[in-house]
C-alpha cells in the first residue's frame, strides 16, 4: 500500500481509494509521497516510510522536546508596520500556529537538564524572522548568558520576513552578537535544524551552534532551490539541500530521528554540564 | 526620483572600477587572495594598503569591468570562498589592529549549485558571528547596491555609510515582488515600500552617513571622510569599540 522510495509501479486503485476517503484520515508524506493513514506517523507526526517528521506547531515541539517549559518575554510588543495586509496576515497565522509569533523561547527541563530553549514555528508566517522574533531570540541567548545556561534551538523558517523589511534583516545582526556573548562566555548552543531552514535563519544562527543536528531529509540551504534552478538554468537533485547531503558537505554534526531527540540533546548536554 | 529609479542608479555603471575606488582610498594596495580552504573568489577584492598614514585592510564586493570579469564574479555576487576570504582578512587586519574598510555593491549572495554545496549559508553566518566580537574598527560604504543578507555580512560595522547613489534591501525588489505579489512585474512598487533609500535607512539609524553624489571624485571625497572616522574608532579602547558595535546592532 505504501509506495517505496525506489520506483515501484503504484496501484492507481489503492491511490483512487485513498483519495476518495475523508480529508485527515491519509497523510501524504511531503518527501517520500507514501501515503498511510494518519495514525500511522503516530503522536510523533514521523512518516512510517522514510523517518521524515511532518512540520510541528512550537507547542507540539515543545510537548515532545521536553519535561517542563516557562515562557519568556511573551509580552513584545509589535513593530509598528504599515506594509499593507500584514496585520491580518500575523492574525491569520497565530490562528493557524497557535502562537503568536514565529518562536517561542523560554527555560525548559530536557531530560535533566535545564536550558534555555528557542522554538521555532513554520506553520507562523513560515517561521519568518521579524522583530519580535529576532528580540525573542536576543533575549533568550542573553539570559541565558547571565543565568549560565545552555541554548538549544529548534529552527524551522523560511528566512526573513518580508513585511518588516530592513529591520527583519537586522535581526540577523542582533541574534548574533547575543550568539557571540554567550559563546565568549564558554558557554554551550546547540541547534536542531528542522524542516525547512533557509534564508537569513540558516545565514544567522542557525548556522552557529557548537553542536548542530538535524531532523531527517530537513531541507537547509541559503537561496530556494528554484530560484537557484532559474539561475543557473538547470535541474537539481531530488537531495539538493537535503540534511543527509549538507550533513556529507560537512555541516551537520548528526542527523537524529524526532523519536531519539531528546535522548540525544540529554546525552550531549551531560557532556557539557555547567557550560 | 522614485524608489526604483533609486534602485537602477544604484546598478548602473559607475565612472570608475571597484579597483579605481580602492586606489583613491589607499595608496600601495596590496591584494591578498584566496580562503587559504577551498578556492579565490573575484567576487570579492581584498588587500591592505595605506589610509593617509595608517595600514588599513580594505575588503571590496565587485561585479568586474569586462564580460569575463562579469561573468566570473556572477554580476558582484559572493561565493562562500568570497566570504571566507573576506573573514581571513578581518582576522588578519584584527591580528595587527589593523581598521577595516568594506566596500558593498552586491546583488546579494549567489545562489548556485556549488555555493549551496559549499555552504553559503554557514559562510555568511560565521561572518555575522565574528564581526560581532572582531577587536578592530570596521566601516562599511554601500556604494551601489546593497542586497540582503550576502550584504550584510559584510556591513555589521562599527558605522555603515551609503552613497547617496546606493540602496540597501531586504532584498532585490524584483524578489520581493514575487515572493509578496507573485509578480516579478510589480517590482517599481515594491521598491516604493521597501524603504530602500538612503534617506529612509538613515532616518531609521539604519546608517549613520550618506555620502553626497561626487561623480568622479567620490573616491577621493571618501578617503576624506574615512580618516578621521578611521583615526577616532582605532583611538578607542577596543572594549569600549565593541559595547559600542553590541549596543549599535542592538537596537534593533
Ligand atoms: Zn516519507
Amino acid at each position: 500500500m505504501l509506495k517505496t522510495s525506489t520506483p515501484a509501479p503504484l496501484d492507481q486503485a489503492v491511490i483512487a481509494k485513498a483519495q476518495a476517503l475523508p480529508t485527515g484520515l491519509w497523510l501524504t508524506c511531503p518527501n517520500c509521497h507514501a501515503s498511510a493513514y494518519r495514525r500511522r506517523f503516530g503522536a510523533a507526526k514521523v512518516c512510517p516510510q522514510c523517518g521524515y517528521g511532518l512540520r510541528l506547531t512550537a507547542h507540539e515541539r515543545i510537548a515532545q522536546l521536553t519535561q517542563q517549559f516557562e515562557q519568556w518575554d511573551q509580552q513584545l510588543p509589535q513593530l509598528p508596520t504599515d506594509f499593507p495586509g500584514y496585520a491580518d496576515k500575523r492574525q491569520a497565522a497565530a490562528s493557524a500556529s497557535g502562537s503568536d509569533e514565529s518562536v517561542i523561547c523560554g527555560q525548559a527541563l530536557i531530560g535533566a537538564h535545564t536550558v534555555a530553549l528557542g522554538v521555532m514555528d513554520s506553520h507562523y508566517m513560515m517561521g519568518s524572522l521579524g522583530t519580535v522574533a529576532g528580540e525573542r531570540l536576543c533575549r533568550l541567548f542573553e539570559r541565558a548568558t547571565q543565568a549560565r545556561l545552555p541554548v538549544v534551538v529548534v529552527a524551522t523558517s523560511g528566512g526573513a520576513r518580508m513585511q518588516e523589511g530592513i529591520q527583519s534583516l537586522m535581526q540577523m545582526a542582533k541574534v548574533s552578537q547575543a550568539v557571540a556573548h554567550h559563546a565568549a562566555a564558554g558557554l554551550l548552543y546547540i541547534v536542531v535544524l528542522s524542516d525547512p531552514t533557509m534564508g537569513g535563519v540558516a545565514a544567522s544562527f542557525a548556522m552557529q551552534g557548537d553542536i548542530i543536528l538535524a531532523e531527517p531529509h530537513s531541507r537547509v540551504g541559503f537561496a530556494g532551490k528554484r530560484v537557484i534552478e532559474a539561475t543557473i538554468h538547470a535541474q537539481l537533485p531530488a537531495d539538493f539541500q537535503r540534511a543527509e547531503a549538507v550533513q556529507k558537505a560537512g555541516f551537520i554534526d548528526a542527523i537524529v530521528p524526532r523519536s531519539a531527540l531528546g535522548a540525544k540533546l540529554a546525552a550531549l548536554l551531560a557532556l557539557h554540564e555547567g557550560c | 526620483m522614485t524608489a526604483y529609479e533609486q534602485v537602477l542608479q544604484a546598478r548602473a555603471p559607475r565612472p570608475y572600477s571597484t579597483r579605481t575606488l580602492i586606489a583613491g582610498i589607499v595608496s600601495d594596495f596590496q591584494e591578498c587572495r584566496g580562503d587559504r580552504v577551498h578556492q579565490d573568489d573575484s567576487a570579492i577584492i581584498g588587500g591592505i594598503g595605506w589610509l593617509d598614514q595608517r595600514p588599513v585592510t580594505v575588503i571590496a564586493t565587485t561585479k568586474g569591468e569586462t564580460l569575463p570579469e562579469r561573468l566570473a564574479t556572477h554580476g558582484g555576487c559572493p561565493e562562500p570562498w568570497g566570504y571566507r576570504k573576506a573573514l581571513r582578512l578581518m582576522r588578519q587586519a584584527e591580528k595587527f589592529h589593523r581598521p577595516i574598510i568594506t566596500l558593498i555593491d552586491t546583488p546579494g549572495a549567489y545562489p548556485g549549485k556549488e555555493a549551496e554545496a559549499n555552504g553559503q549559508a554557514a559562510a555568511i553566518a560565521d561572518l555575522l558571528l565574528a564581526v560581532s566580537t572582531l577587536q578592530t574598527p570596521l566601516v562599511a560604504v554601500i556604494v551601489g547596491e546593497g542586497g540582503s543578507g550576502g550584504a550584510l555580512a559584510l556591513a555589521c560595522g562599527d558605522e555603515v555609510w551609503m552613497a547617496a547613489q546606493s540602496m540597501y534591501a531586504i532584498l532585490s525588489p524584483e524578489g520581493f515582488a514575487s515572493i509578496l505579489f507573485k509578480d516579478v512585474t510589480k517590482a517599481e512598487a515594491a521598491a516604493a515600500l521597501m524603504g530602500l533609500t538612503p534617506k529612509e535607512l538613515l532616518a531609521n539609524q539604519v546608517v549613520e552617513r550618506v555620502l553626497p553624489e561626487a561623480g568622479r571624485q567620490f573616491p577621493t571625497m571618501l578617503k576624506t571622510a574615512l580618516i578621521p572616522t578611521i583615526a577616532r574608532l582605532a583611538a578607542m579602547p577596543t572594549a569600549t569599540l565593541l559595547a559600542q558595535r553590541q549596543a549599535r546592532f542592538r537596537r534593533y
